[in-house]
């Protein structure tokens, strides 16, 4: 169990001394007073539990891997952008493009998440227990994406293969974007997924949306002239 | 990029301590613009029929009290002045159209930061360090203060590039972002006789807010219009007489985050400002939504 304190020590002291980490590391970190710095826990390779009390900024736990992430406090835009594996929990509230381009792992946000959450999201998890803002999953191409509150406008615009649960309103849908059955597969995906983000909610209240693929070859008919 | 800072006080016991809670506000945006900084600061307001002017000039030995002398003179009224750095701030009664007119025929090398009942308007080329510390921000009182910090992508680092731009009587506005359509608006903007200093697209938004405001909408409404007619990517704050107002664009790609308590709203283009303010804890935080005109304090009005 160790402590950082950003009011002393520099983030970039923080990340690389998370970057040295064996990879059997199993250590507990708490970092303290990140008083909406950027880049906090970028690049952990290692299975470790870091805990950041208080608020951050852009970027935090950019590229995870492996480890556990956990943020009491809101962040800033693009948390867990390119994550590859492991957990990142934001207790509070997210900026826009939470979760951006991740390939893999589980993203949970407590609160709400702003625009272009899961934008061009690539195979991670990502569990919202509030709403998200306009544009989520914009061209999100594999994943899934919980979203417990309401969806902004044109969720799912030129999405690929992601599969979209809202409980909620849906603002709009973008282009391509359809509401689809829920089959049983489904349903016991989205109840194994909201058991890893510790929600208790029946599967069935929500709605399944995903991408129509007519946008996945060239039609001319598409074409804004 | 560029940073964008604007704080009001709830509880006017705090007036006192305006200029130190806001200075490391400002500072703490140096990253997202280190190129000029600048910032509008309403208080000491004089009394309905007096103006208060915001000069600044290139020599820091400028003789303002020549000019104000000149000015006592010309409209037969006592004037106040207080130097500050290269800038001094001048208090009289006097009509405001009349004394730009007299500035710009007589005086061309003197800059009108602002002109209004209540703002000051100082800025510089350099890192907002320098200009906190150059014009003495954190000794300074008053009721609310909107700041920017510049990085440069649209035009020139100079002073008259840099943020808050007046907009009218006791208006200002800093802004994030770029506009895209600024070249056509401008030259709609010149056919109905507004005058430009620079190639600047938040000039040519100051100045759309002004004619909008000049045929009798309210700031709202202005900023609705506002929504319709400038095209880009942007947050805007406008300092007004008695509050400020926020607007970002619909797609909302430039950032914004807020924060209340009982004390005060604040806005910062990102939570490093804020951290630093007292009993941000328990502070309300939030996001402004894309395309909603937010307003505080007066400026509904």
């Amino acid at each position: 169990m160790r402590t950082y304190d950003l009011a002393d020590k520099s983030v970039r002291d923080l990340n690389q001394a998370l970057h040295d980490l064996p990879q059997d590391a199993n250590d507990e970190i708490t970092v303290l007073n990140p008083n909406g710095l950027h880049a906090v826990a970028c690049g952990i390779d290692a299975p470790v539990d870091v805990t950041i009390v208080g608020h951050t900024g852009y970027y935090s736990a950019g590229m995870h891997k492996l480890g556990r992430v956990i943020i009491e406090g809101n962040v800033g835009v693009g948390v867990a952008e390119n994550m590859m594996s492991g957990e990142v929990h934001v207790k509070g509230n997210a900026s826009q493009a939470a979760g951006a381009t991740a390939h893999g792992g589980l993203l949970v946000i407590d609160g709400d998440a702003s625009a272009r959450c899961g934008i061009s999201l690539k195979g991670a998890d990502i569990v919202v227990k509030g709403s998200v803002g306009h544009m989520s999953c914009f061209m999100a191409q594999a994943g899934r994406v919980v979203i417990c509150g309401d969806a902004g406008e044109a969720l799912g615009d030129s999405l690929y293969e992601v599969r979209i649960y809202v409980k909620g309103e849906v603002k709009s849908l973008g282009a391509d974007c359809i509401e689809k059955d829920m089959r049983e597969e489904h349903i016991i995906e989205l109840q194994a997924l909201l058991e890893r983000a510790d929600v208790e909610d029946d599967p069935r209240n929500f709605k399944r949306y995903g991408s129509a693929r007519q946008l996945y070859n060239f039609i001319v008919d598409n074409a804004v002239l | 990029m560029c940073g964008i800072v604007g704080l009001y006080l709830k509880n006017p016991k705090l007036e006192s301590q305006l200029g130190s809670l806001f200075a490391p506000m400002l500072i703490a945006m140096t990253g997202r613009g280190p190129d000029s900084a600048g910032f509008a600061i309403y208080g000491d307001e004089v009394p309905e029929g007096s103006i208060k002017l915001t000069l600044q000039h290139s020599s820091e030995d400028y003789p303002w009290h020549s000019l104000s002398a000149e000015l006592e003179k010309i409209y037969d009224t006592s004037v106040s002045v207080s130097r500050n750095a290269d800038a001094a701030v001048l208090k009289l009664e006097a009509d405001e159209q009349a004394v730009r007119g007299y500035l710009g025929d007589h005086q061309p090398d003197v800059n009108i930061m602002s002109v209004g009942r209540s703002i000051e308007i100082f800025k510089a080329v350099g890192l907002p360090e320098r200009i906190v510390s150059q014009y003495n921000l954190e000794g300074m009182q008053g009721s609310h203060i909107v700041g920017h910090t510049r990085m440069a992508t649209e035009s020139a680092v100079t002073i008259e590039g840099s943020h808050p731009f007046s907009t009218g009587m006791d208006l200002c506005l800093v802004h994030n972002g770029s506009f895209s359509n600024h070249n056509r608006l401008r030259e709609e903007l010149r056919r109905r006789g507004f005058q430009f200093q620079t190639e600047n697209d938040t000039e040519v938004a100051a100045a759309y807010l002004t004619w909008r405001l000049q045929i009798g909408e309210s700031l709202e409404e202005a900023l609705n219009s506002a929504l319709k007619d400038l095209d880009g990517f942007y947050t805007l704050t406008i300092g007004t007489r008695d509050g400020f107002a926020v607007l970002r664009d619909p797609i909302a790609c430039k950032p914004a985050t807020m924060a209340e308590t009982d004390d005060y709203v604040a806005i910062a283009s990102e939570y490093q400002s804020l951290s630093q303010l007292p009993g941000i804890d328990q502070a309300k935080l939030w996001e402004p939504e894309p395309a909603i005109v937010y307003t505080w304090g007066g400026a509904a009005a």
